[in-house]
């Protein structure tokens, strides 16, 4: 659980950082900075030990995500030694302690991974995007004044907290709404993992979209373009790269997310036929087996591999975030 | 030289918050004609021009007294629908706004929100607007390019196509010509000359020669207010007002 949540940490933390820490001492590798520089002077001997410090932090930083993919990748190997790369992606059965045989296959939690990713986004892009337009264009200053420190305030709830609340109130909810015997499932996972990617989804899309120069908007305005078709077809469309990667990075804390997941998805390993059956997530495997799992045994590598999946997955959409976000900052300049 | 005017402005005032920035100003406005408005910098031109098409109405703080008509309907008052008053009376920057489109969609965007569907239809509006605009002969090659490759002249006239797409009978510039360089200009000012024959053209221009060269009537504001007003040829060589011929000859500004 600690490990793709870290992983997953590194990957959104090491672009940046990395360049920062470089380009401190070593200027002449980023040019476009150099013109910047310039106004504060310090003793030279002190300057170079502070570069030094700065640099040995983000060697730091990328000496941890370099340990970490070496011992997932290590350990994963062991698992596909035994099991097989193939079938360690593709069987659906995972059943580590099999009488007869043992079975490795994930491919049943990765697609309860997706599911309860892909249900999320469902409704938290649409109403995060609306919710960003809402604030950036619509609102009147007390309303923002009001709106954000609630957004912010769901961002800071505790995501086992929000996993009670999936059990005690959605669960029953779900059950009596869609008559099944509970509402431990997919579709309750998926809403809890909506709301926790709303406060990201908002607050990177509503940044993307006032950073779109009001020229455009009086442009469309003059034109005769009510509100709403300014809004829909010249600012989001602007804006486009960092709504984008708003998305990308609301994906990204929804395949990571274990508790709530835990809590509140049942965590059945049978294969899922619909949003109302119980899934179990890839997260959740690690977390429910990692602690009583025998060391050294293939159900142990398994596990890890199941980390290097994760994690894979993770730093891909991270890595298309990043470069969305890169790209929404070569737009904005008129 | 006395045609009829379009654009009826009585006692109008501006305030944003507490500071007035316009001063019981009236102006007519020919019709077909080109209007230059001249002052020093914060002087309120670029204010009085958004009144005209109520861009203005954006800033919560303003507040507005007064009567401007076109046409002879009162845009202020509350039947007024800004859409079609927008649509008739259009807008060119101070700096050139294309949006993050193609050159087709930048031009084929204003008939398209106001219902425009047919592919042959906005092909033949863009392609008039363009023509219009003298820009069509640089891009006709390739349409799909986007409009931010296009140079900052080009940019702007094709703002101007942009704006001749929806059909206004008004179009009002705001320093059409502040970014951009000689040559540049240049082609800006031959263009406002040839659109005079079809359109009114109301721009605020900085620069003295230009308004002698393209306007037919000139209004000079200081401070919000409006302290002469009148043909453009007698403002240059015999203005009333001492300030006016002050500013004119470049003693202040
Ligand atoms: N949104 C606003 N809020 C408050 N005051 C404003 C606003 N816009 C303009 N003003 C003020 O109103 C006055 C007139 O501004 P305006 O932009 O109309 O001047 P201008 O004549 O166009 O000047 P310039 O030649 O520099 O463009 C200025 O004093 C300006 O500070
Ligand atoms: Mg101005």
């Amino acid at each position: 659980m600690l490990i793709p949540s870290l992983a997953l940490w590194g990957v959104l933390e090491e672009s940046s950082a990395v360049e920062f820490c470089l380009r401190e001492p070593y200027p002449a590798l980023f040019p476009h900075v150099l013109k910047q520089k310039g106004g504060l002077f310090l003793n030279r001997k002190l300057e170079t030990a502070i570069a030094y410090f700065f640099t040995l932090n983000g060697a730091f930083v990328i000496f941890i995500l370099v340990g970490i993919f070496a011992l997932l990748l290590s350990s994963s190997f062991a698992a596909w030694q035994d099991v097989g790369f193939i079938s360690f992606l593709t069987d659906r059965v995972w059943n580590p302690s099999g009488f007869v045989a043992s079975h490795f296959g994930i491919f049943t939690k990765i697609v309860g991974t997706l599911m309860v990713t892909a249900g999320a986004m469902l409704f938290a892009v649409p109403l995060g995007i609306a919710t960003a337009a809402y604030l950036a264009e619509v609102a009147s200053s007390w309303e923002r004044e009001i709106v954000k420190p609630v957004i912010e305030l769901l961002a800071a709830v505790p995501s086992v907290v929000l996993g009670f609340f999936g059990i005690v109130v959605f669960s029953p909810l779900l059950a009596r709404i869609f008559n099944l015997p509970n509402g431990l499932n997919a579709l309750n996972g998926s809403i809890l993992l909506g709301l926790m990617s709303l406060p990201t989804i908002i607050s990177i899309a509503e940044d993307a979209l006032t950073a779109v120069p009001k020229e455009y908007k009086e442009a469309s305005l003059a034109l005769g373009a009510t509100r709403w078709q300014t809004l829909s077809r010249v600012i989001i469309p602007a804006a486009g790269s960092g709504v984008t990667a708003a998305i990308m990075l609301g994906i990204g804390r929804s395949l990571g997310e274990t508790m709530t997941v835990i809590m509140a998805t049942g965590n059945a390993l049978q294969f899922p036929s619909d949003f109302f059956s119980s899934v179990r997530t890839m997260t959740a495997t690690i977390a429910i087996e990692l602690g009583e799992v025998p060391a050294d045994t293939t159900h142990y590598y398994s596990l890890f591999a199941i980390g290097f999946v994760l994690f894979s997955m993770t730093f891909l959409v991270s890595l298309l975030a990043d470069i969305f976000l890169h790209r929404a900052g070569e737009v904005k300049k008129l | 030289m006395e045609t009829s005017s379009v654009i009826q402005v009585k006692k109008l005032n501006l305030y944003y918050g507490k500071f007035q920035a316009l001063k019981d100003v009236n102006m007519e406005i020919g019709k077909q004609e080109v209007t230059a408005l001249i002052g020093p910098s914060g002087c309120g031109k670029s204010t009085f021009l958004r009144t005209l098409n109520r861009l203005n109405d954006l800033i919560d703080s303003v507040q507005i007294e007064g009567d401007v008509s076109i046409d002879g309907n009162n845009i202020y008052d509350k039947s007024c629908d800004v859409v079609a008053l927008r649509k008739k009376v259009g807008m060119v920057f101070q700096k050139p706004n294309p949006f993050p489109k193609t050159i087709y969609e930048n031009v084929a965007y204003g008939p398209r929100v106001h219902g425009v569907k047919e592919r042959k239809k906005l092909n033949a509006i863009v392609e008039k607007s363009l023509r219009e605009a003298a820009l069509w002969e640089e891009v006709k090659d390739d349409l799909s390019r986007s409009a931010l490759r296009l140079s900052g002249g080009q940019q702007q006239r094709l703002c101007i196509a942009r704006v001749l797409a929806v059909g206004p009978d008004v179009v009002l510039m705001d320093e059409p010509t502040s970014a951009l360089d000689p040559i540049a200009t240049q082609k800006i000012e031959d263009l406002i000359r040839e659109l005079k024959e079809k359109f009114t053209i109301v721009i605020v221009t900085h620069n003295m020669q230009q308004a002698a060269r393209v306007s037919d009537s000139t209004a000079f504001f200081l401070n919000g207010e409006v302290l002469e007003m009148g043909q453009t040829e007698i403002m240059f060589t015999r203005p009333l007002d001492q300030r006016t011929e002050d500013y004119i000859t470049g003693k202040f500004g």
